[in-house]
């Protein structure tokens, strides 16, 4: 069964213990970051920083209101990032994570230009640099009952892991339960192929700095193109070989016909 | 060779040659420091931009540029048009030379360079990018085989040379086919980022643009190349060939352009090329100026006759294509929220540096080897009759 969580931003209070959870298991350091006017910090995901808690101020009636939503890698369903990996260092388990392997990597960075939800970080400081990014704490849950470490830190239960169909099932509950409360979009449901983390929310997705994504996932159209190559490979060869022949066979018989001709065509000037 | 001549070449070379010297050392000094500080002190790279220049220029335009090799090739010995052997030596050097480039490009650009073998041993069939590597690393090794008939008779060594010219169509093919898929991979590569590439370039049929993009400024570049090279070495080239070269363009170029707006009037987005987003310029000027324009140019007998205007035309092509490069793999691509992207001056240094790396032994090879007449005794093989060519020819005026 593939996991997921499921995020209710109407219950995160933007304690960021989830942020700190993540650095603590994962070993990350600090980051160094200058005031920027917000209590969100630091500005971007990083090598550094796999999860971040993104403080959004919106108008709701008048009155401002800050949202506070969990961002980090999705565990698509169907991860461009998997599909783009030349060397497969990315791979999708069938209980949901999206894990990377650095004795594979050649830092190629293409994952990074590819994911459409901008997640994948690298580096950029280290001789040596690796894609760093959330890892779904496979290292913690598979095989004992401990829940990925933001979700473990995570006070109000905004926070819920378990498994994806399940979490989705309660979604819907959750939105028919209180039809004024969230807005009727379970985020990841259905964006590019579904995700492994799912969203709800007050407000539209839009207004929290989700991207606006279609359902079809963004693997279909390269790998139609991919489909094509073993068959454009064969039809060029062949096709050149046929036209090599062809001309071969008028030249000899052109030759054989009128060797003074074909002289006289020789001439280029 | 008149003395007049001799004088010239000695005045030119030195002083474009110490400007060459000077770019490709400050440029290996820059990639010392790359591999002692890393991509961050170098690079203007950030997460938010995670390719940059060396992807845009070196990989993108630097693998479509080359194109010259295997539409020569193609042209010469799969649909015999004898004509163009004079330029096919050049043609496939300058490919050579620009593949060899683009994988040292890659050698600066990825994040361990040292792992670049991994994409021989571990294979993800699905990834366009891992078709394109092994595409880029075989044609290479079969343009070093494509040219090496050229070092071999300047050797002297003939049971080699035999053995590659007993395997030079085989060999020619293969360079086709591994041009066909990668050239049109290298736009596969970007139909994984359906939501950040601009619609306006985002189509399912990439791949196909991309590739005749390429077979269409495979021929300018040509024409570009050797009205310079014939410049710069007195080489001896007859305005037929060319002005042949510049005649197929225009049909090339015409397909990309009914793909390119057709595809748009199909997906029913051709209002995109009019909407208000200031990239819709730059879509312009890469149609009208790179496509429409030479199209209407090349098509006219006064401007293939002159080698100026010939030349002129061809740059159009070429600089419409890098244009189209830049913007699919960068201008037209969006990068993350909050992050800004321009070259660091040590990616431009980079990036010349492996450009004047090219031109040296562009300079090196036409000085040591026969570069524009074929080998006599294949002359002789292929024309039975003698014809007017004349061996090693000095250019008369120019
Ligand atoms: S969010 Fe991005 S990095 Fe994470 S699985 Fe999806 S494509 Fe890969
Ligand atoms: S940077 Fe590494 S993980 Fe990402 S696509 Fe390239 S090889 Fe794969």
């Amino acid at each position: 069964m593939p996991k997921g969580v499921l995020v209710d931003t109407t219950k995160c209070i933007g304690c960021r213990a989830c942020q700190v959870a993540c650095k603590q298991w994962n070993g990350l350091p600090a980051e160094e970051t200058v005031n920027r006017g917000t209590y969100e910090n630091p500005p971007h995901l990083s090598g550094k920083t796999f999860t971040k808690v993104r403080f959004t101020e919106i108008e709701d009636n008048g009155r401002l209101q800050w949202v506070f939503t969990k961002i980090q890698c999705m565990h698509c369903v169907d991860p461009a990032c998997v599909a783009a990996c030349l060397v497969g260092a990315l791979q999708k388990r069938d209980d949901g994570p999206v894990i990377y392997d650095k004795g594979r990597c050649i830092g190629c960075r293409y994952c990074m230009m590819a994911c459409p939800f901008g997640i994948p970080t690298f580096e950029w400081w280290d001789r040596w640099p690796w894609i760093r990014k959330c890892t779904l704490c496979v290292n913690r849950w598979p095989g004992t009952d401990q829940e990925p470490a933001c979700v473990a830190a995570c006070p109000t239960g905004a926070l819920k892991f378990g498994d994806r169909e399940a979490l989705i099932e309660e979604a819907r509950e959750r939105i028919a339960a209180h039809p004024g409360k969230y807005v009727n979009h379970i985020y990841g449901e259905k964006e590019v192929g579904g995700t492994s983390w799912l969203y709800l929310s007050a407000v539209p997705f839009t207004e929290l700095g989700f991207p606006n994504l279609g359902e079809e996932a963004v693997t279909v159209n390269p790998a139609r193109a991919m489909s094509a190559v073993p068959p454009a490979l064969v039809a060029v060869a062949a096709l050149m070989s046929g036209i090599y022949w062809l001309n071969k066979r008028r030249q000899r018989m052109s030759t054989a016909r009128a060797g003074d001709h074909q002289a006289k065509e020789e001439v280029t000037k | 060779m008149t003395g007049h001549e001799v004088a010239e070449e000695r005045r030119g070379f030195p002083f474009g040659t110490l400007i060459l010297s000077a770019v490709a050392i400050l440029g290996l000094a820059t990639v010392l420091y790359r591999y002692i500080n890393g991509l961050g002190a170098m690079t203007d790279l950030s997460d938010g931009r995670a390719w940059g220049l060396w992807i845009s220029f070196d990989l993108y335009c630097g693998v479509a540029l080359a194109a010259g090799g295997f539409t020569l090739a193609g042209a010469v010995y799969i649909f015999g048009r004898e004509k163009y052997h004079t330029v096919i030596r050049s043609a496939i050097l300058t490919a050579f030379l620009g593949y060899t480039l683009v994988i040292l490009a890659l050698l600066v650009d990825l994040g361990q360079p040292w792992y670049i073998w991994h994409a021989i041993i571990y294979w993800n069939v699905h990834s366009p990018l891992f078709e394109v590597a092994m595409c880029v690393m075989t044609y290479t090794i079969v343009l070093a085989l494509e040219f090496s008939p050229v070092v071999f008779e300047r050797l002297g060594w003939h049971v080699p040379l035999k053995a590659i010219r007993s395997i030079q169509i085989p060999l020619v093919i293969a360079g086709i086919v591994l041009s066909t898929l990668h050239q049109s991979s290298l736009g596969s590569m970007l139909l994984m980022m359906p939501e950040t590439l601009d619609p306006l370039w985002y189509t399912p049929v990439l791949p196909l643009l991309f590739l005749t993009s390429a077979v269409a400024v495979g021929p300018a570049m040509v024409i570009f190349e050797t009205t310079l090279s014939s410049r710069a070495f007195g080489h001896k080239l007859s305005t037929d060939v060319l002005a042949g070269l510049g005649r197929a363009i225009p049909y090339i170029l015409g397909v990309y352009l009914v793909l390119k707006i057709g595809d748009l009037v199909f997906a029913k987005e051709l209002s995109l090329a009019f909407s208000d987003n200031p990239r819709t310029i730059l879509w312009w000027i890469e149609v009208v100026v790179g496509v429409v324009l030479p199209m209407v140019l090349l098509s006219r007998p006064s401007v293939r006759q002159s080698r100026p205007k010939l030349f002129g035309a061809a740059l159009l092509v070429i600089g419409g294509l890098i244009l189209n490069r830049f913007d699919v793999s960068w201008l037209a691509l969006g990068g993350r929220l909050g992050y800004d992207y321009f070259p660091h001056w040590m990616e431009f240094a980079v990036s010349a540096a492996l450009v004047a790396w090219a031109m040296i032994w562009v300079i090196v090879a036409n000085r040591l080897l026969r570069m524009h007449e074929a080998a006599p005794e294949e002359e002789a093989e292929h024309h039975p009759a003698p014809t007017t060519k004349p061996a090693a020819g000095r250019p008369t005026a120019s």
